[in-house]
């Protein structure tokens, strides 16, 4: 119906007699490139190009944004770009934010609401050599923890209280960088790092005493997923207030569809996504963005709800732990996330004859990816 | 003569050059004798010196012609470094023409009014104390709610940090010429404009073109801040954002691009010194034309 109503009016500008043509054909055009119109929108990303936005990146370059009528311009983040800053300000239609971040901003008067929860897990982990000891949260006593801040650390410290721990008086808690360096050096003795970026990185460096790569064996992992701290990553932003503009819902839903056909496409066209990454002018090299490429699978398939649907019980958890920590005053309200738009998109998928929670068989197996050194 | 003079400039780079290599190499040679430790001492170096803090100078040579990866296309780094830097050139080169053409404006106001002077200098003085980072994100949400290009408000990051000198020796050199000068100037009756052309900007340019040398090679740090801060597909900043999340794993790479954005201020500098060197032969030529007739 929005969506009838916005080309109507499209075309209402343009000509009467296209009008009727419009609301004619438009049901069935959703998502099939039969435009009367393109919109331009933009997405701001929250990093450089890299396999963890590989979806939006394979939606431009396959034409499915354009199958959905719209033109995106994607736009990569820089040190200080917040994305869901970005969004709340006007200077772009959405942006891809971590949940709890986006709560925080959100919480300070940001009028943005989530749309699609695309990752369905935390990526975050927090690494340390396998000697020295750390297995589980309550080993951080005593040593030296690396975290990134600006919100990167919530899952950490919540997980380090959960053991019992205070941190900054129980362990050391200190800023890291974004390279392992600290580790690497052992001037720290648990880095914070992304399953499908830093965690690569250690395994793409030289161990000194070998000559050869570091290994998965060298290294001790602590997953939040397990711990039970874990909170949502990636989801799709859009701004509240624009929301109530039949328009804005109507390029929202396509966007939604489209980009969750992009996530789609690179669950079934691994290689290819690959590909349109490095194509997309990323400096890592191929090996470290078929590892992050298959990670971030891991992150999105399978969806039990479906691609982009919230999944409650894991919003709820990203909730508690976020107000516990005193990192949100209090619960977001009902309006912080909708399911509308990834509800719509999956029925889109659904008659495109996609699966849209890469539960059935086949439609997502892990890969075993190689590390080459320096992730060439 | 004038080959001598580009033979010593050569010389001298590649005496420069070498002495930075041996410095760097010779520290790390030291750190790897007394494990690095000040000789003698116990007092621990400000830097470790394994290669993974700091790669051996020859590495960080050799790094440049590896292959790396842009977009579709394969190519040495160093030619990926020329790409990029040739982007951020484009960046600096545009708010440095901007922040000259703003500078020049503001001294030339600043001259003409002294209510302009005193009402102005203290803000142009205070700009320069706002930190980058908190400018870089209002520029670009500004921008983009104008439909300006994030590359013109990189550009615009350039041009913040370019006017000021500008602006402060532009107003220096304007007032510089000698009261009889401009008396003489009286005399003739000259319109304010004659005076400005005629006497105070010539004058102005020796102190001028020290500040454009400041001017050039901040517009070029501008840039690659901006490119880091607000993120772009392309640039030497990207290269360096990238290549420092990685080091790690490569820091040749990180140092190599380092070097690139060193060399690309180095080549605005010496554009600067060149456009100095033109302008002032130049007048030396009339100067010279004018005690012959005289």
């Amino acid at each position: 119906m929005k969506n009838r109503w916005t080309k109507g009016v499209v075309s209402l500008v343009a000509a009467v007699a296209v009008l009727s043509t419009a609301c004619g054909s438009d049901e069935a055009a959703v998502g099939t490139g039969d435009c009367e119109s393109v919109d331009a929108v933009s997405l701001q990303l929250q990093w450089v190009t890299q396999a963890q936005f590989a979806g939006y990146y394979a939606a431009v370059d396959n034409g499915i944004y354009g199958d959905y009528c719209l033109d995106v311009t994607v736009l990569e983040g820089g040190v200080d770009i917040v994305p869901q800053q970005q969004l709340a300000s006007g200077a772009v239609d959405f942006a891809v934010s971590w949940v709890p971040k986006a709560l925080v901003s959100r919480e300070q008067g940001a009028d943005i609401v989530n749309v699609a929860q695309v990752f369905q897990r935390s990526g975050t982990l927090q690494v340390s050599w396998a000697d020295s000891g750390i297995d589980d949260p309550a080993d951080f006593a005593g040593k030296i923890v690396g975290n990134w801040g600006w919100g990167n650390e919530f899952e950490l410290l919540a997980g380090a209280r959960q053991a019992g721990l205070d941190p900054g008086s129980d362990f050391d808690l200190v800023g890291q960088s974004f390279d392992m360096l600290a580790l690497l050096s052992r001037e720290i003795d648990a880095a914070q790092a992304m399953i499908y970026n830093e965690y690569a990185q250690i395994l793409e460096a030289v161990n000194p005493a070998t000559g050869a790569l570091y290994e998965a064996s060298d290294l001790s992992v602590i997953d939040w997923n397990d711990v039970g701290t874990a909170m949502l990553q990636d989801a799709i932003w859009a701004s509240g207030s624009r929301l109530s503009d039949p328009g804005y819902q109507d390029i929202t839903t396509r966007f939604v569809a489209a980009s969750l056909e992009g996530w789609v496409h690179c669950r079934d066209n691994f290689d290819d996504c690959v590909d349109v990454v490095l194509n997309n002018g990323s400096a890592l090299g191929a090996s470290h963005q078929a590892w992050q490429m298959n990670e971030i699978n891991n992150l999105i398939w399978p969806s039990d709800g479906g691609v982009g649907m919230m999944d409650e019980d894991m919003w709820a958890q990203t909730v508690a732990v976020a107000t516990s920590s005193g990192d949100l005053e209090a619960a977001p309200d009902s309006g912080a996330y909708t399911t509308t738009y990834a509800s719509a998109a999956q029925d889109t998928l659904r008659a495109k004859g996609i699966d849209p929670a890469g539960t059935m068989q086949g439609s997502w197996n892990p890969r075993d990816i190689v590390l080459n050194p320096r992730g060439e | 003569m004038k080959g001598g003079r580009t033979l010593r400039v050569v010389v001298t780079t590649i005496v420069a050059l070498l002495l930075v290599v041996a410095l760097w190499e010779g520290y790390k040679w030291m750190g790897g004798q007394t494990d690095d430790h000040w000789p003698g001492t116990s007092i621990e170096l400000p830097t470790s010196t394994d290669d993974l803090t700091m790669p051996h100078a020859t590495d960080i040579a050799g790094e440049l012609f590896e292959e790396v990866r842009d977009g579709r296309a394969r190519l040495p780094l160093y030619l990926f470094l020329l790409k990029k830097g040739w982007y951020t050139f484009q960046e600096a080169a545009i708010g440095f023409s901007f922040g000259l053409a703003i500078g020049l404006g503001l001294a030339i106001l600043m001259l003409r009014w002294r209510v302009a002077e005193r009402g102005l200098l203290p803000w142009i003085n205070v700009s320069q104390t706002v930190p980058l980072i908190a400018l870089a994100p209002i520029i670009v949400t500004w921008g983009r709610l104008n439909d300006i290009p994030d590359i013109l408000s990189i550009s615009l990051i350039a041009t913040y940090l370019t006017f000021f000198p500008v602006a402060v020796s532009a107003l220096r050199g304007l007032q510089s010429p000698d009261t009889a000068h401009l008396e003489l100037m009286r005399s003739y009756a000259a319109p304010w404009r004659t005076t400005l052309f005629k006497l105070r900007l010539p004058a102005a340019r020796a102190y001028l073109f020290p500040a454009l040398k400041l001017a050039a090679t901040l517009s070029v740090v501008g840039a690659i801040v901006g490119e880091i801060s607000i993120g772009t597909k392309t640039g030497l900043g990207r290269a360096i954002l990238e290549y420092a999340q990685r080091y790690a794993v490569s820091p040749e790479r990180l140092y190599a691009s380092v070097v690139g954005a060193a060399i690309l201020g180095l080549s605005v500098f010496g554009m600067v010194n060149l456009a100095e060197r033109l302008v002032m032969k130049r007048t030396e030529g009339v100067e010279r034309a004018d005690r012959v007739a005289a």
